[in-house]
């Protein structure tokens, strides 16, 4: 389903991907670890084509998207969802208005059917009736879910997750877990979730890849992950300022 | 250590005017793009209605007080100039023309580019440093088409619109002084603006509104999408964007009364 090779990507005086080689099949959830700073978020910008590399190349569906014209980059596009690290909800616009956004961009539904499709969205991340409500009153959790809801209101085959987790409590993460496992197994949606925070990977993941210095240095199923003699893997589940991985 | 310094000038000097130069050359991408997306822009019109109503509803009072006073200053100021040379019953028409050719465009564009520009940038910036325009892009919705062409095209249709009205709030301030406080008649100073009225002066007016929009709305969205690195990175943005907007007005400025004035109204 996708396929990235040699993925290398400088920004200002680092080279933040340095030779990225990562498959993910179609239907399967994908998990990248890697620290705060390792470029888990650039990578997930050059898979839908926010970012261009500078050398190597991303396949979806076997299609070369690297150097794709932008108008054909959107054709890409839209068989995608993406939930931002910090949500990144349109705050000039309500929570009704950003989920039903890319239906009223993109497709030619009458407007009871996008609000149909808006509320059925938001019933499924379990936030009913917030239609008219603005982002800015929303608490992190809400504004995490509605921008899950907003990635799946096209019907996405892929959905990218930028640190769905981060920074919410551990019942609202487990929510957030069971979201996207739940689209997962229910829709068959491709899934590449991006966090450092393990309890996730671990719930969420049907294979793991760690991203370390810019390349991929590991992938392994949990139970691999789990138990793998590699030294760095080992360290950053461990969660030890001890070993190969410089602090 | 001299030379040293004197070398270290210079690199400085080359690095900024290449800042300079690709400063350019993105503006020039800018308005590449805008009016590549401004038929498919135009399409969602009610984006385009919706900033037209916030630029003028920001900037309506601003744009009143400083006409009213742009108007009281220019009677005060042609009347002491007048003294005794010109006869008081021109001092309507100096008003007049002063205001539609020069000062009702130039003030409501600087105004308009401070109060506009500003929150043009401010607003793009932070969705910039928010990731709001990677989600725009991420849903295939070209940030151009959706934000840069309803702001830019709002603002050249908003300025002269804005411009006409402060044409006449400024001749009502020069009316207003010139009656209560110069001494001149009302009749009279009616007279001068209807004998120096031209609308080629009007015209002119309007097409500098017509230009100082574009360099608002395209200065601010342009700063809002180079904004980088936090709050801090949309401060500074602002910032940009009002000052180069307000050079780039008084510039062209010159340059469109250059033209108007010297070649095409010159006969
Ligand atoms: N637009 C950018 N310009 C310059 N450097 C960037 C940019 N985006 C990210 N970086 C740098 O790239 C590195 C990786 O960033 P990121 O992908 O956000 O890390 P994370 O793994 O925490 O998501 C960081 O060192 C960051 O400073
Ligand atoms: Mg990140």
């Amino acid at each position: 389903m996708i396929r990235i090779r040699g993925l290398t990507k400088r920004l200002g005086t680092k080279q933040v991907l340095d030779g990225v080689d990562l498959d993910i099949g179609k239907g399967e959830s994908v998990v990248v670890m890697g620290r705060s700073g390792t470029g888990k978020s650039v990578l997930l910008k050059h898979v839908i084509g926010l970012m261009t590399p500078d050398q190597g190349s991303i396949e979806i569906d076997g299609q070369e998207i690297v150097g794709l014209k932008e108008h054909d980059l959107d054709e890409v596009r839209k068989r995608f969802g993406m939930l931002f690290q910090g949500a990144a909800l349109f705050d000039s616009l309500t929570v009704g208005e950003n989920v039903g956004l890319a239906l009223r961009e993109h497709q030619r539904l009458d407007e009871r059917e996008v609000r149909r499709r808006v509320a059925e969205r938001l019933e499924w991340v379990g936030l009913s009736g917030v239609e008219d409500m603005k982002p800015a009153s929303l608490s992190g959790g809400m504004r995490k879910r509605v921008g899950l809801a907003r990635a799946i209101a096209m019907d996405p085959q892929v959905i990218l997750y930028d640190e769905p987790t981060t920074g919410l409590d551990p019942i609202m993460a487990d929510v957030i877990d069971q979201l996207i496992r739940g689209l997962q197994r229910r829709l068959g949606v491709t899934t590449v979730v991006v966090t450092h925070d393990l309890v996730s990977a671990y719930k969420l993941a049907d294979r793991i890849a760690m991203l370390h210095d810019g390349k991929v240095v590991f992938t392994g199923t949990v139970d691999e992950t789990r138990h793998t003699q590699d030294p760095l893997v080992r360290q950053f589940v461990q969660g030890s300022s001890q070993g190969p991985i410089a602090v | 250590m001299q030379e040293d310094l004197a070398l270290r000038g210079a690199r400085y000097l080359r690095r900024r005017a290449f800042d300079w130069i690709a400063e350019v050359g993105r503006v020039t991408l800018l308005i590449g793009e805008l009016f590549r997306f401004l038929a498919p822009g135009l399409r969602s019109f009610g984006l385009v209605i919706q900033q037209m109503g916030s630029i003028g509803v920001g900037s309506l009072w601003l744009v009143v007080v400083v006409s009213l006073f742009t108007g009281a200053v220019a009677a005060v100021q042609a009347a002491y100039q007048f003294s005794t040379v010109v006869p008081l019953k021109f001092l309507g028409a100096v008003i007049l023309r002063s205001v539609i050719i020069e000062l009702g465009p130039v003030l409501t564009g600087l105004v308009v580019g401070g109060r506009v520009g500003a929150s043009i940038a401010a607003e793009l910036g932070t969705m910039k440093v928010t990731e709001q325009i990677d989600a725009l892009r991420a849903m295939a919705i070209h940030p151009v088409r959706y934000l840069v062409v309803p702001r830019v095209v709002a603002s050249i249709v908003m300025l002269p619109i804005m411009v006409v009205f402060a044409n006449a709030i400024a001749i009502f301030g020069g009316f207003v002084v010139a009656v209560t406080s110069i001494g001149v008649s009302a009749h009279t100073y009616v007279i001068g603006l209807k004998q120096f009225f031209y609308l080629k002066d009007l015209y002119s007016g309007l097409l500098k509104a017509f230009f100082f929009g574009g360099i608002i709305g395209t200065m601010g969205c342009h700063y809002g999408f180079a904004t980088e690195g936090g709050a801090e990175g949309v401060g500074l943005a602002t910032t940009r964007a009002v000052v180069a907007s307000c050079v780039l007005i008084l510039i062209s400025d010159y340059v469109l009364a250059h033209m108007l004035f010297r070649f095409i109204f010159a006969s």
